[in-house]
């Protein structure tokens, strides 16, 4: 229980914590609520009409595109964590200050591309 | 020995915040939005301006059944509360109070509360989903596309701060912190609120539980404990929110006068206190408002703060 691990190692017992009091609410609840299940209560809530279909309805894509920029860009916007650290370091200063605005310029013009792209109107 | 005895004292503070302060920020929330819209709130629990309503409302929500519809993916259904309460405890474990009143430093702290608090983005689309219920995949669906956008502004906001501190570390932040980064900082701090804001999917930004469209999204099947631990998560959500903005942004323990954990906890409640105030105050955006201001709005934003950070850092340093 020393070194680098050991403050892991609290963050994990913190996380088993967290389930204990999952399971502790679930379980006192269990003991203090009825338990009736009728078949009417099980139906699926849809202002109390019968559900027509299924609850797997179809969606819009756009959300999906949505999806795809966010993972284009939170890719890039990971390895700017590391290089956001050391980039002031002595030996870098000038250098690492261009390589930012080439960073910056390439996520912008990605945001542009889509925005010309008609990906950010709503339809 | 002693040594397990800190850590022991630390995570039992952490778990008492955890189920304590949240109730505080909610009682805050009832009174406060009550008194904004000219009423009076709850006044009888607990005698004194209805001081126990949430503990009542808790005692309530654990003797309700438990309904999981017959159409439900039961082990999802029932898994989702706890992917979205669980990890908010987590991230509170790095959240500095004090100089050395931390629960673990981690040299990695705030990638660390970045990728957490994602996951409990997942409790809310498991829900959605799981339920088999229309409005609740509408809203699951809605919950994704909005935390997919407003988590790069928020990611590049926080990076901004890693930048001007030169760690990642959340009590070496705050150390690193002077008062002349408010206004150098302050696009930044702006950008990961509103961002934050709209991860809680508080108001204005519920669109996924939109209660009076979509009657709660992803938790309209959700009855009993397991809703209110959702509910939980939402206000737990708040107290995350807040102390990460003050530690990041506003100097956390750093102030005149007082002993530095009152600072922190001072600015944790006025922010709370202005989450709260958003909530009355403005109407809910619609879905493509929600996307334009995340895009158009809030990443250029934190683009422009990256490249301020950057040159005043390079230049100055």
């Amino acid at each position: 229980m020393d070194g680098y691990f050991s403050s892991y190692a609290i963050v994990a017992v913190l996380f088993g914590i967290g389930i204990v009091i999952f399971a502790g609410a679930l379980l006192i609840s269990r003991g203090l609520r009825p338990s009736n299940p009728t078949p009417e209560k099980a139906v699926t809530y849809e202002c109390g009409v019968d559900p027509v279909g299924d609850g797997w309805a179809q969606s819009q894509i756009r959300y999906y595109v949505f999806i795809y920029l966010y993972v284009v860009f939170a890719v890039d916007a990971v390895f700017l964590f590391p290089w956001a650290v050391v980039f002031a370091a002595p030996g870098f200063g000038m250098t690492t200050l261009v390589e930012m605005f080439v960073f910056l310029a390439f996520i912008a013009l990605g945001i542009l591309y889509a925005w010309r792209k008609r990906v950010l109107t709503w339809t | 020995m002693p040594e397990v005895l800190d850590v022991a004292i630390r995570l039992v503070v952490i778990v008492i915040a955890f189920l304590t302060l949240p109730l505080i920020i909610g009682q805050t929330e009832h009174k406060a939005m009550a008194h904004m819209q000219a009423r009076l709130g709850p006044m009888y629990a607990g005698g004194f301006h209805g001081w126990a309503q949430l503990i009542a409302d808790g005692v309530k929500f654990v003797q309700k059944e438990d309904v999981i519809p017959a159409a439900a993916d039961r082990r999802v259904f029932s898994l989702a509360p706890a992917v979205a309460l669980v990890p908010y405890l987590v991230v509170m474990v790095v959240i500095p109070v004090g100089p050395g009143l931390f629960g673990a430093d981690l040299d990695a702290g705030l990638f660390f509360v970045l990728a957490v608090m994602g996951i409990g983005v997942l409790g809310s689309i498991m829900a959605g989903w799981s339920s088999a219920n229309k409005y609740s995949v509408l809203g699951g669906i809605r919950s994704a596309a909005q935390l997919m956008s407003y988590e790069l502004p928020l990611v590049l906001a926080a990076a901004s701060v890693a930048m001007a501190a030169g760690t990642m570390s959340l009590p070496g932040i705050v150390e690193a912190w002077q008062w002349w980064w408010l206004p150098w900082q302050a696009i930044g701090g702006v950008v990961f609120f509103v961002a934050g804001l709209a991860e809680l999917r508080r108001p204005p930004f519920d669109m996924p539980i939109a209660e009076s469209e979509i009657i709660m999204g992803p938790m309209t099947e959700y009855t009993g404990i397991r809703f209110a631990l959702f509910m939980l998560a939402e206000y737990v959500g708040i107290l995350v929110l807040s102390a990460l903005t003050t530690v990041l942004f506003l100097g956390g323990w750093q102030g005149p006068i007082l002993p530095g954990p009152v600072w922190t906890l001072i600015k944790i409640f006025v922010l709370a206190f202005v989450v709260i105030w958003v909530r009355v105050s403005f109407p809910r955006l619609r879905a493509d408002q929600l996307q334009r201001l995340a895009w158009v709005g809030l990443v250029p934003l934190a683009l422009l703060q990256l490249a301020l950070t950057g040159v005043v850092r390079v230049l100055i340093g």
